[in-house]
């Protein structure tokens, strides 16, 4: 497989689409009658580079889950392409994403839940070798297995341990050595510190950022606590029912963010300086989110939106750049502060 | 295989415990759990040696005792039947048909059952609904119908009690092996067996199977009696084993007629039978509580 320059994007995806069929849930409904349409994900670009993490936020059923699903070929989109190192990987069948692992990693949400309780971390850790590198002696795999424990803050000693005798910030450890095993060039972390309490949290950020750098990893790192993404990522991506609202360099968002969504988001997160909390005028997003199932027209975060009117209601508004580097889908970016 | 003990020499491992010793530990706590393992386990020896150690043979006739209560100077010590045969030895022989009949059925309808289960369960939609109207399909033959047919299209022979008995119980096992399969499918360890890349094969047989057997385990104990039951029952009604050979249910047939009579060839036998059967539900239960101290 070709490499790619320095620079050139490993992991690219352009509109992409992924929609479920709900059954009807109307009393009268019948087996055969129409089904509705969920669009999980919608017409979502992004480019990533070796080296580099893009942190995804947003609200619960935004759909980024459902996007790292699909970027690792668990979800099937209805629309749209993948391409990794350039090759289009969007209708691959079962056996080319087999082969694409060794690329293609992921960390889970629930460390616990994602380690099988019967197998000890060691056969854990071996299981993607033992998959994906058949071929590879045995004495080589559990070599694997031992140099990598290190790397994650494992001692090698407890590779004959069961997960439960973990706790969970150990246990996401195993997963990330899990992943990390195969060498992959694209790790992606769906939501990997949201089960852990805030100090193992830092912990796995840190360690995450730690071989990121090291392996040069092209990372996907999800979340929906914006404090969590800005420590670890380099541009943030933040989606709101499907759709990217804005996306930008970490510090440009953090400091003047364009997408009254991406502020409201912002105003979410408690300043740890308990005076100026106070102080701070609470910014709190008026109603609920939309059904997914019936998603207002035009713009889709018009409904909770301060500055929304008219044209909001009629018009899409396309993600487009503002400044170098940052780019919001809202028809008044400009005239924010 | 080589394991990491042995690849790793310079390391000290540490040992971890499994579910399965965890669950053990709590085993060897249950009293009652405990107590009928080892009568299981004695009787399970008395009916291996037993005929070997009494000198008269299960198909032999002694004229000279017919009919004679419990004795300990004749060597008949649980007495014998009206043809004079040692109710002891006739006892183990039955004990070995009986048992033979309960584990071996259940290791059948486990084969099938667990596979059949976990493959339905696990591809889920047609694949699924095809295999599960199969076993529908199964359910509702009578099953004494097709015990009697099996005789009379075959002749009586032990090998068709066992074929019988198997073909009915892996149904219960699929369906019980399907549920548990469709709850495990959904965890986030399966997804990650397929990041692993794992094959839908070794998802079934390497993740999915070892989580679901603490279920099965606990149905197996539960199984076996029932499966002794029923060829008791077969045998109650004639369609069992053939004379001279016996079982548990064929005894307590032949005891329930000369009841008034002769007591001892009622007793016996049944008390054998019903020891068995607690002793497999303690076991059962012991091991339910063992391996899902949550559930208790």
């Amino acid at each position: 497989m070709s490499t790619a320059r320095a620079g050139d994007p490993l992991l690219l995806v352009r509109q992409l689409r992924v929609e479920f069929q709900l059954p009807s849930a109307s009393p009268w409904a019948t087996p055969w009658s129409k089904k509705e349409t969920l669009r999980a994900v919608d017409s979502v670009q992004l480019d990533l580079r070796p080296g580099e993490t893009l942190g995804i936020v947003g609200e619960s059923g935004c759909g980024k889950s459902t996007l790292a699903r699909t970027l690792v070929g668990l979800q099937q989109p209805t629309a749209g392409a993948i391409f990794l190192d350039g090759k289009d990987i969007t209708h691959l069948g079962e056996e080319g994403w087999r082969q694409l692992r060794r690329d293609v990693q992921m960390v889970f949400q629930d460390p616990l839940a994602s380690l099988n309780p019967r197998m000890t971390v060691g056969e854990s850790i071996a299981e993607p070798l033992h998959n994906l590198y058949p071929e590879m002696p045995l004495q080589q795999r559990w070599r694997k297995v031992r140099d990598i424990m290190p790397r994650v803050g494992l001692e090698a000693a407890w590779i004959n341990r069961y997960p439960h005798e973990f706790s969970g910030g150990q246990c996401q450890r195993i997963g990330i050595a899990r992943a990390l095993v195969v060498e992959p060039r694209v790790l992606i972390c769906d939501e990997p510190v949201s089960a852990l309490d805030v100090t193992v949290q830092a912990q796995i950020i840190q360690l995450l950022k730690d071989l990121q750098a090291e392996l040069n990893l092209a990372m996907l790192f999800i979340a929906h606590d914006l404090a969590v993404v800005k420590d670890i990522s380099h541009r943030v991506m933040v989606m709101y029912l499907g759709k990217v609202m804005a996306q930008s360099s970490s510090k440009m968002l953090f400091q003047r963010a364009r997408h009254p969504y991406t502020r409201a988001l912002l105003g979410s997160v408690p300043l740890p300086d308990p005076q100026r909390e106070r102080a701070r005028e609470p910014q709190v997003l008026e109603g609920e989110l939309p059904s997914p199932l019936n998603p207002p027209s035009g713009c889709v975060f018009r409904t909770r939106c301060p500055l929304a009117d008219n044209l909001c209601s009629m018009q899409v508004p396309a993600l487009r750049q503002t400044i170098a580097g940052d780019y919001a889908a809202c028809h008044y970016a400009d005239q924010t502060p | 295989m080589s394991t990491p003990a042995e690849v790793l020499p310079d390391i000290e491992l540490v040992e971890g415990r499994s579910l399965w010793q965890d669950a053990m530990r709590r085993m060897l706590r249950n009293r009652a759990a405990m107590v009928s393992s080892f009568l299981l386990l004695a009787l399970l020896i008395t009916v291996t040696v037993g005929p070997w150690i009494s000198g008269y043979e299960y198909d032999q006739l002694d004229w000279d005792h017919i009919w004679e209560p419990p004795a300990m100077e004749t060597g008949h010590w649980l007495g014998t039947d009206s043809l004079g045969r040692d109710l002891f030895v006739r006892i183990c022989q039955g004990g070995r048909i009986s048992l033979m009949v309960g584990i071996v059925s259940t290791i059948v309808s486990l084969l099938i059952g667990v596979s059949w289960g976990a493959i339905a369960g696990y591809f889920g939609g047609r694949v699924d609904a095809i295999m599960m109207r199969i076993v529908d399909i199964l359910y509702a033959m009578p099953f004494l119908f097709f015990v009697i047919l099996l005789m009379v299209f075959f002749g009586r022979h032990i090998l068709l009690i066992f074929i019988a008995i198997g073909m009915v119980n892996w149904l219960d096992m699929a369906r019980i092996v399907r549920g548990q399969t469709l709850s495990i499918k959904n965890k986030e360890f399966i997804e990650a067996a397929w990041m692993a890349g794992a094959s839908n094969r070794r998802v079934i047989y390497r993740h999915i199977i070892p989580n679901l057997m603490g279920v099965v385990a606990v149905y197996v104990t539960l199984t076996i009696p029932q499966v002794i039951l029923v060829e008791s029952f077969l045998s109650f009604l004639g369609l069992g084993v053939q004379e001279p050979a016996t079982s548990w249910g064929a005894l307590v047939n032949e005891g329930a007629q000369e009841m008034e009579r002769a007591p001892w060839l009622l007793i016996f036998p049944a008390s054998c039978l019903a020891l068995t059967l607690f002793c497999f539900n303690f076991i059962g239960d012991g091991l339910r509580d063992a391996l899902d101290p949550k559930d208790r």
